[in-house]
This record gives C-alpha cells, sequence and structure tokens, in this order.
C-alpha cells in the first residue's frame, strides 16, 4: 500500500521536476544562459493561472492558457530586456558575462517576485484545477490531477522531443547549441534561434509552474526554492543535457517522497543536497554531462 | 610604496569619509547609527567577497556559507559554555577559514559555473543543518546570545566603522601588492600565469583563506552586535544575494566600491521601507539598472564621468 503510494506520488512528483528542469537545461545548452529567475517565471505563471481562472471568472482552461502566455511573455522579456543586453555589451568583459547574467537575472526574478507579493499577496494560492475527483489505483486512491499532472509533463517533454528532432526549426537549435558560428554560417538567423528558444523555454516554464500551482499551490515564497531544485537537478544530470535532467529529476523526486514517508516531512530536501555534493566530488560535470 | 598608496585619490577620499563616519554619533540618532552598524559589516561581507570575484575571478554564490560559520560557531559556543567573547570570535573565524578550505580544494578543481553551484549547494547544506539541528542552532527560530560586546550604540558604532576601515586597508592593500596582481593574474588568464611559474591553486587556495578570514569575523562580531543569530539575518540566499550585488553595484575590482555599494543598498532598503512591500522591489530595479547601465558599478560611473570630461 506504502509502497504503491510512493510509487505513484514519487511519479507524479518527478515528473512535474523533470518539466521544470528540462526548459532551464534547454535555454542553458543553447544560449549558454543559466536562468535564476527561473523560479519566479513559473511562480508568476501559476498567479496569473489562479487570478484569471478564479477572479476573473475565465475558468480553468481558459486560465491555465493565460499562466501559460503569461510565461512566454515573461521569458521573452527575460530575453529582450536583461540577456541580450548583457551578451551584446562592450562594457563587461567576455568572461565577466556570466556572472553579469546570472545576478541580473536574480535581480529580475526578485522583481518578478515582489511584484507578485504586492499585486496578490504572499499567501499561497491553488489555481482551479482542470481535472476533478479521484481515482483508485493499485488500491491507492489518488487525486485525478495528480495523474492529469504526470500526463501533460511527458506529453510537454515529448513534444520538446518530437520539435528538437523531428522538426527543421528544432534542428536549427540543436545545430545551435553544438556550434553557433557553424549555423550562422548556414545562413540561420543566431539570434531568431535564440528567440525561439526562449519562447519554447517561456511555455514550459509555463505550463509546469501552472501545474505546479493546480497540484501543489504556489506562493511568491517558492520562487528561490523551485530555481534552487531546477538548478540541483540540471547540475546532478549534467548541464545542458536534457536526458540527463529527466533521470536526475526521477532521482531527486522519488529520494524526497521515499524521505518525506517514511523519515518526516521536515528532512525532505537533504537527501537529494547530499547526493548532489556527492555528485559534485566526484564527477563534477554531472551523471550524463558533456564536459 | 606606503607614500604612493596615500597619494591616490581613492585612499584620500576614504580617509576622509572614513573621518567624517567617526563624528556621526555626535548628532545622528541612535536608530541611524544601528543601521548604519549593519551597512559596514555588509560592507565588510561584500569586499572580502570581491577579493574573490573581481580578483581571483572565481564566483562565490556561497559567500553566506563563510559568514554563517563564523557566527553561528561563535553564537553557540558562547550559548553553551559563556567564555571571554573574544575566544568565541576567535574561534568563529578558525571555523570559518576552516569551512573555506573545505570548501576551496575540490571547489577550485572544478570550472566556470561548477565553481558556483558547488558554493551555492553549501549555504543550501548548512541552512538544512541549521534547521534539522535545531537543539543547538535554534533552528527556524534562531539562537539567542547570552552576551554582546556592548549596549552602547555609539560603542558598536565605532567598532564596525573600525574593523570596515582596518578590513577595507588591509583588503585593498592586499589587492594592490603583487600577490594582488598574480591573483589577478591567475583570475584572468590561469594557464598564462601558471607558464609565468606562479602557483594557481595557491594563491587562490590564500584568497579564499583571506576572504574566509574577513567573512567569518565580520559575522562572528555582528553575532555579539545583535545578540542573536537566525538562519534569514546569516545564511539565507537573499543575504549572499545582497552581498553579491552590493559588490557589483558599487564596481567590482575595487574592493573600496563593494563597501560603498553594500552601505548604499542598506541605506536604500531602510529609506524606501515607508513604501512597504515595493521597497524590496525598487532596490532590486535599481540595482539591475546599474548592472545593465553602468556595468562599472557606482566607482566606475565616477571614473567614467571624470574621464569625460
Amino acid at each position: 500500500m506504502l509502497f504503491w503510494q510512493i510509487l505513484i506520488d514519487g511519479f507524479a512528483i518527478s515528473a512535474l521536476y523533470a518539466l521544470g528542469a528540462t526548459g532551464f537545461t534547454l535555454i542553458f545548452g543553447v544560449t549558454g544562459v543559466l536562468n535564476l529567475s527561473h523560479g519566479a517565471i513559473m511562480v508568476a505563471a501559476a498567479v496569473a493561472a489562479w487570478a484569471a481562472a478564479g477572479n476573473w471568472g475565465l475558468g480553468p482552461y481558459l486560465g491555465a492558457m493565460f499562466g501559460v502566455g503569461v510565461g512566454v511573455l515573461l521569458s521573452l522579456a527575460t530575453y529582450f530586456l536583461i540577456v541580450q543586453r548583457l551578451q551584446r555589451s562592450r562594457a563587461i568583459r567576455e568572461e565577466e558575462k556570466e556572472i553579469f547574467i546570472l545576478t541580473a537575472t536574480l535581480l529580475w526574478g526578485i522583481m518578478i517576485q515582489e511584484a507578485i507579493a504586492y499585486l496578490f499577496t504572499n499567501n499561497a494560492k491553488t489555481v482551479l484545477p482542470i481535472v476533478e475527483g479521484v481515482v483508485t489505483i493499485a488500491g491507492v486512491r489518488t487525486p485525478a490531477n495528480e495523474i492529469f499532472t504526470a500526463c501533460v509533463c511527458w506529453l510537454a517533454i515529448g513534444a520538446l522531443w518530437l520539435f528538437v528532432n523531428r522538426t527543421r526549426a528544432g534542428k536549427a537549435v540543436l545545430a545551435a547549441s553544438m556550434n553557433p558560428k557553424g549555423v550562422t554560417l548556414l545562413g540561420i538567423e543566431l539570434s531568431a534561434v535564440y528567440v525561439a528558444v526562449w519562447a519554447v523555454y517561456g511555455a514550459l516554464a509555463g505550463i509546469a509552474g501552472v501545474l505546479l500551482g493546480m497540484f501543489l499551490g504556489v506562493s511568491s515564497y517558492s520562487a528561490g526554492p523551485l530555481t534552487a531544485s531546477a538548478f540541483s537537478i540540471v547540475v546532478l544530470g549534467g548541464l545542458g543535457s536534457v536526458s540527463g535532467s529527466l533521470i536526475a529529476a526521477y532521482i531527486v523526486g522519488y529520494l524526497e517522497t521515499l524521505t518525506a514517508y517514511l523519515i518526516s516531512p521536515a528532512y525532505r530536501a537533504i537527501p537529494a543536497l547530499l547526493l548532489l555534493v556527492a555528485v559534485m566530488y566526484v564527477r563534477p560535470r554531472g551523471l550524463l554531462g558533456r564536459r | 610604496m606606503l607614500a604612493r598608496i596615500l597619494k591616490s585619490p581613492p585612499v584620500w577620499i576614504s580617509l576622509i569619509v572614513v573621518a567624517v563616519a567617526s563624528t556621526l554619533p555626535l548628532y545622528v540618532s541612535g536608530y541611524v547609527l544601528g543601521l548604519l552598524t549593519i551597512a559596514y559589516y555588509f560592507g565588510v561581507f561584500s569586499m572580502a567577497w570581491d577579493l574573490l570575484f573581481g580578483f581571483a575571478n572565481e564566483v562565490n554564490f556561497g559567500p553566506t556559507f563563510l559568514i554563517g560559520l563564523g557566527a553561528y560557531t561563535a553564537g553557540i559556543l558562547d550559548s553553551l559554555y559563556q567564555p571571554p567573547i573574544i575566544l568565541c570570535i576567535a574561534a568563529g573565524v578558525a571555523a570559518s577559514v576552516t569551512g573555506g578550505v573545505v570548501l576551496a580544494l575540490p571547489a577550485l578543481r572544478v570550472r566556470g559555473p561548477y565553481f558556483g553551484l558547488t558554493t551555492l549547494v553549501a549555504v543550501l547544506m548548512l541552512q538544512n543543518f541549521v534547521v534539522v539541528a535545531a537543539e543547538l542552532t535554534g533552528g527556524e527560530i534562531g539562537l539567542t546570545v547570552p552576551d554582546v560586546i556592548s549596549i552602547n550604540d555609539r560603542t558598536n558604532y565605532w567598532i564596525a566603522l573600525g574593523f570596515m576601515t582596518v578590513s577595507g586597508a588591509i583588503l585593498y592593500g592586499l589587492s594592490r601588492s603583487p600577490v594582488g596582481l598574480i591573483l589577478q593574474a591567475s583570475g584572468q588568464d590561469a594557464v598564462q600565469a601558471a607558464a609565468l611559474g606562479f602557483n594557481v591553486t595557491k594563491h587562490k587556495l590564500a584568497a579564499f583563506i583571506v576572504s574566509a578570514f574577513f567573512s567569518g569575523l565580520a559575522g562572528a562580531l555582528m553575532v555579539f552586535y545583535l545578540g542573536a543569530a537566525s538562519v534569514g539575518t546569516f545564511i539565507d540566499v537573499t543575504v549572499g544575494v545582497q552581498v553579491i550585488v552590493g559588490a557589483v553595484l558599487g564596481g567590482r575590482r575595487t574592493i573600496l566600491g563593494a563597501a560603498i555599494g553594500a552601505v548604499f543598498l542598506i541605506a536604500m532598503g531602510e529609506a524606501l521601507r515607508p513604501l512597504g512591500d515595493l521597497s524590496t522591489f525598487i532596490v532590486s530595479a535599481i540595482a539591475l539598472f546599474v548592472v545593465l547601465v553602468f556595468p562599472g558599478g557606482l566607482l566606475g560611473m565616477l571614473k567614467g564621468a571624470r574621464e569625460a570630461t
């Protein structure tokens, strides 16, 4: 009974982690940017969906779509207002750009978080779920919403896989991650590829945020921990490796669920952190890292 | 050497500023003094961070790991056995330096973002440890320290100001010394620095130890000023962000700029407090604006203005 419960809960949570981390690692792999406003964008999407679905009476479907839209807009704003400016700046030396992008996206994330807290207070909010009710799987009463979350996450990840491997635009993205200069020589506009990647990233972060809002609820305080967990999953799996992130998301998700059920929910973050430290010491490039 | 340092404008300007600041207790309220006392400790945090980032070019996302180790070691020792305060502070510094070496040895092997990540994870670990070992550390509620250095606003203010001045002088002198130049060379091109016969790892490790020393000392002193330690004031990632933003805001690779940026940041946060929830938003927006438009920071802005005229 407990076994099945851990298996099912862990699966749904891990799927959510996987989706959140996939976007994060996509941006890093293609554009080399670690976006520290990641958590804030997820929370913003969730709160937008919450406000649209409940307060403005748009209903769960339109609300969720509105939330994802906000995620895409914020992600594009991050690119155009901050990342692009810094990447093109001549006043900053090449090797220092990384820290400037990190600092700037961090500040941007804090701004989004504070704006949410100001406009919608920092109480926890649960987005109106699209699916309601309870199903019984293998004797475990599971909210249908949990299964819905896992399915949507995997559909989104699958769609991303199809996009990258089966479409022309996706192949350009893949090529840009391998060799940006080569892509330019082939006549593909690199900045157009980057804009597309940031838009896709926004959609992924938006979906992950809205689902998280339906499943566990969010508050503006969740922004920091969300960024941190995406960060550690991506590092564990290897920066820039999507399949590594997926595996790492499942390891972290199940470790947390196991700890929460078997030991105490208060300790749930600790085993994953210990594992992360161990991996950093033994194999700093992560499980499937390229460098 | 000393005469040349004394002639450079940033040094004598800072000396004048410190001289003026030391007379402040004569005519400002205790409230302002308390605020500035905290701001000066943050100034030391930022300067210690700038030595690592600006010179060794190592992005340490975990300044609060070093600060928190120093603060909590000193605080716990005092709350358990009440030895003389100076012993507690020494223990805090020792813990911070040890923590710095433990963190630096494996972290210096890895490059770029991985170094930053390792340090960030260290902060999260320390934070979890403090919360879990609540019997020792006071957990999420915080630790109350039975002794304080002084209950007099003015004494505390002068201690903080003096401490910041001395730390600033040492760190600034170090950054302008041959060691500082080697450090800068190692940061910019490690391979070439090594080819010139400098031991890059040794210098970076030394920078880490110096940074840990001042972070831990400042953290321990701040505990005995506040009379309490909590995750929110010493360890939380947002505290580390404040330290980093202070240094970048003031102007990286300047040491003195870091102190200015940190004091400015704290003063701004307090000045905007009447705006309530929006104050953090505005402070972040200003910091973001400076980072985007004047990447050289406040000091870089002044320098640019002087060169333009």
